[in-house]
């Protein structure tokens, strides 16, 4: 393996490879910066200067742009809410209210050293595991993908706050619902297409996460204008931006979050199932679990853990997503799908006779995470300021150039009006059920997992003959199983204690007027 | 994306400053889905090689997702040959697409110009599978058709479960009992294979050999007609006595009513481009067969394969029988 880091590091500090490392990072961050353009788009762009250099170049360049794009991810969701990548949904949480609260200088800066945190921890499992984690992607089969995603469910639970549980819940099986729409994916026939050949691909994730965040998020700047523009208004005696420095208290509270959520994140990544997406809000939910109570319900209203969590996570899942990409020449996700078809096109297999064949690509791509993980902090920690300075500009620009990037971003994935239509037509649905205090998340939430616990739950069904024993039969995934629904019942104790506690002190205060 | 394209398209003319010019307009590539898949890079590869060897000037790209591909078609319709020298990429979907009725045209719609490479149905197991080759498979078929779970990447009623359902029947089992277990994309197929909760996996060639190459899983048959030059290892079904054969092309289609001219060039260009060798170097990149096929061939191989699919997709009432 030394030998194996040496190569990494002597083809990765040829000073072209280093450049390439830098130049994708750049990229990868300002495409991901713009709503709607994500890592597969970024790479895509990149592949046919991929075929002017060489392999190693080539995939240093990619992995750059790959990171790149799902860190610049965060900057939009946390400054203007607005998620264009799936793996950042999760950053949005918590990172646009403290946004909104005039810590954004704080939130970019948690994003820049969670994700840093959460690369290296990935890219150092990854040199140190990676032969040994390809068999631990190939053990999850579709019933652990079932009660896996169940678990990422549970993060719903992050916003029932009190009275909202009902509300919450409503929101979720709005989003299962909506993830029906299309060509259902085991018998092939339409659902609630309304013979729209438009519908027949389904709704487009971004076009859900644009509408109900970003777009719905500024029509309530415009329906509801005085107690924004009161609030700002007292925002503005203290600079909007905040600073960009953490106190030690902080680092100290954080520090074992990052570290959790980077393995978690790291794990779930090596899954070809799961990927980021589903790593960030297991990162999350589990962190919300293990809260101490009065942080607890801090998560959703600006928690730094909460923004720590998810950042981290997705960073490190993306990390692990090359395991199975390199020793098994698996794509988990559309964007290693990419890489590795550039991969085959350089007349590389990757696969487990990979790290003998052609141990210069395998190595170099690893030891360029740790140069491109700096980069990256190098490259934002200065630029936070003026990233932020977007949301010191007059809120009738912001909200007219948030409407206006988000449109456009959608459009420009799809070309397709129609799309247009139907996020208007979302964003107002939206906006109705914000005004009426319904939580968006977890419809989001409801929406992602939906297609993919649907897909994984009727492949069970077919493997198993149409029997529900698939949930019980494995003993990976019966753990999974209890450990959901431990988890789901985990907060109806606190719910008890706090009950009875209350029957006592109600009791008291009668025995007092008494 | 538009001033991405435009700045990724001057970067590939300015690095291939050597392109001769030529008199013939250029052409712009339209792809009815997003950028990475298979569409995609066919028609790139394409594009950059008439660049490289000198056919045209230049070529653009414009990626056109949604309707399982119809959204391009209609587009291509609508504008017609107003808006200049559109092609655009299609494959055996446009084909199965059109029988059930998911996407309101068909290749008749259409000027069909010219298919370019092809693609051909392989089966994959194990390594560690007791199944040895595609005779193997067959016995355990005929003994109990739902012993074998078949990966495919795609919704039932597509490619990878007809191709399955066929190579059944020409074994003789009904293609109907086949258990067709669908996957989110090929890759999750493949993993699908590799964590063993699936015997057999119905793929394309290319797929089939990434895993296969990688060492985890062996490629038991093909469906080509003849045994391919580059892997004359691999069995063919009709070299094994079972009477199927599949061809996923992928070719080029222009608008509807092209006048006669127009045609010829297209055609032509694309005929250069066969013999070139920034062509050859494309084509080996991607590890693709050639299948070039000019009109009146190419329409005739269409017509086989819509008739070859439609009897499939009755026998698994996935249609109905024509009245």
């Amino acid at each position: 393996m030394f030998d194996g880091i040496m190569l990494g590091l002597s083809t990765v500090l040829d000073f072209n490879n280093l450049m390439y490392v830098i130049a994708g990072c750049l990229v990868g961050t300002f495409i991901g910066m713009l709503p709607g353009l994500g890592p597969i788009t970024a790479i895509a762009l990149m592949i046919p200067i991929t075929y002017s250099i060489g392999a190693d170049s080539g995939m240093i360049l990619m992995a750059g742009v790959y990171y790149g794009a799902i860190f610049g991810g965060s900057t939009s969701s946390i400054l203007i809410n607005a998620p264009g990548v799936a793996g950042t949904v999760a950053s949005s949480f918590d990172g646009y209210p403290l946004a909104k609260q005039g810590h954004a200088g704080k939130a970019l800066a948690i994003a820049a050293y969670s994700s840093f945190i959460g690369g290296t921890i990935g890219a150092i499992l990854l040199m140190v595991a990676a032969p040994l984690l390809a068999k631990v992607s190939l053990s999850f089969q579709s019933p652990d993908y079932v009660v896996l995603m169940f678990l990422g469910l549970t993060a719903i639970a992050a916003f029932s706050n009190k009275g909202q549980f009902l509300k919450a819940m409503m929101m979720t099986v709005f989003g299962l619902m909506l993830a029906t729409v299309g060509i259902d994916p085991s018998s092939g026939t339409e659902r609630f297409t309304f013979g729209q050949a438009d519908l027949l691909d389904g709704i487009s994730f971004l076009l859900i996460a644009m509408a109900t965040f970003a777009l719905a998020e500024a029509l309530i700047n415009v329906v509801k204008p005085e107690k924004k523009d009161a609030k700002s208004l007292n925002d503005s005696d203290t600079p909007q931006i905040g600073s960009t420095k953490l106190t030690k208290d902080e680092v100290k509270d954080m520090a074992p979050v990052v570290g959790r959520s980077s393995f978690l994140g790291f794990i779930v990544g090596v899954l070809p199932g799961a990927g980021a997406t589903i790593a960030s809000f297991m990162a999350y939910a589990t962190e919300r679990n293990l809260a101490p109570k009065g942080l607890k319900e801090k998560f959703g209203k600006g928690s730094l853990r909460g923004l720590a969590a998810p950042e981290s996570a997705n960073n490190a899942a993306c990390t692990g997503s090359f395991v199975p990409l390199l020793t098994l020449g698996i794509p988990g996700s559309g964007t290693t799908a990419i890489m590795l078809g550039a991969l085959i096109a350089y007349g590389i297999q990757p696969g487990p006779m990979l790290m003998q064949e052609n141990p210069s690509v395998f190595w170099s791509v690893i030891v360029s995470m740790y140069f491109g993980n700096i980069v990256l902090l190098i490259l934002n920690l200065p630029l936070i300021p003026y990233f932020a300075k977007v949301l010191a500009m007059p809120k009738s620009v912001l909200t007219v150039m948030i409407l206006f990037f988000s449109l456009i971003g959608v459009y420009l994935v799809s070309f397709n009006t129609f799309d247009l239509f139907m996020m208007v037509g979302v964003a107002l649905v939206a906006l109705v059920l914000r005004l009426l205090a319904f939580p968006m998340a977890p419809l989001l939430l409801g929406f992602i997992l939906g297609d993919m616990i649907e897909r994984n739950f009727r492949r069970s069904m077919m493997i198993s003959d149409g029997s529900l024993s698939f949930l019980w039969d494995r003993p990976l995934t019966l753990s999974i199983f209890i450990l959901s629904i431990l988890v789901l019942l985990f907060p109806l104790k606190d719910y008890l204690k706090q009950r009875r506690a209350d029957k006592t002190a109600s009791k008291l205060q009668q025995e007092q007027v008494q | 994306m538009k001033l991405f394209k435009s700045v990724k398209t001057t970067l590939l003319a300015a690095s291939l400053v050597l392109s001769s010019p030529m008199a013939m307009a250029d052409i712009h590539f339209l792809v009815p889905a997003g950028p990475g898949g298979g569409w995609d890079t066919t028609a790139r590869g394409v594009g950059e090689g008439l660049v490289k060897a000198g056919i045209d000037d230049n070529a653009s790209f414009q990626n056109m997702s949604g309707g399982g591909g119809g959204r391009a078609i209609a587009y291509l319709i609508e504008s017609g040959t107003k808006k200049g020298d559109i092609l655009m990429v299609n494959s055996t979907p446009i084909v199965l697409r059109a029988l059930t009725g998911k996407i309101p045209y068909s290749y008749r719609d259409l000027t069909p110009v010219a298919s370019m490479i092809a693609d051909f149905g392989a089966f994959v197991v194990r390594n560690d599978s007791p199944y040895k080759t595609w005779q193997d498979v067959i016995k355990a078929l005929k003994e109990d058709p739902s012993s074998i779970k078949v990966a495919g990447g795609s919704a039932r009623g597509s490619m990878d479960h007809l191709v399955a359902a066929q190579a059944a029947k020409a074994g003789g089992i009904d293609g109907r009992r086949i258990r067709y277990i669908p996957y989110d994309g090929g890759g999750k197929a493949k993993a699908g294979l590799l964590s063993g909760e699936v015997n057999l996996l119905s793929t394309g060639l290319s797929e089939a050999l990434e895993v296969a190459n990688g060492g985890q899983a062996r490629v038991l048959a093909v469906t080509s007609p003849e045994a391919l030059t580059d892997y004359p290892q691999i069995p063919t079904l009709k070299s094994m006595g079972y009477d199927m054969e599949f061809v996923n092309w992928r070719g080029f289609f222009a608008a509807p009513n092209l006048p006669a001219d127009k045609l010829a060039q297209y055609t032509e260009k694309l005929r250069k481009l066969q013999s070139t060798p920034e062509w050859e170097t494309v084509r080996a990149r991607n590890g693709w067969l050639n299948l070039f096929q000019e009109k009146d061939e190419f329409i005739e191989s269409l017509e086989k394969q819509e008739a070859q699919l439609k009897v499939v997709m009755q026998e698994l009432g996935f249609i109905r029988k024509a009245d």
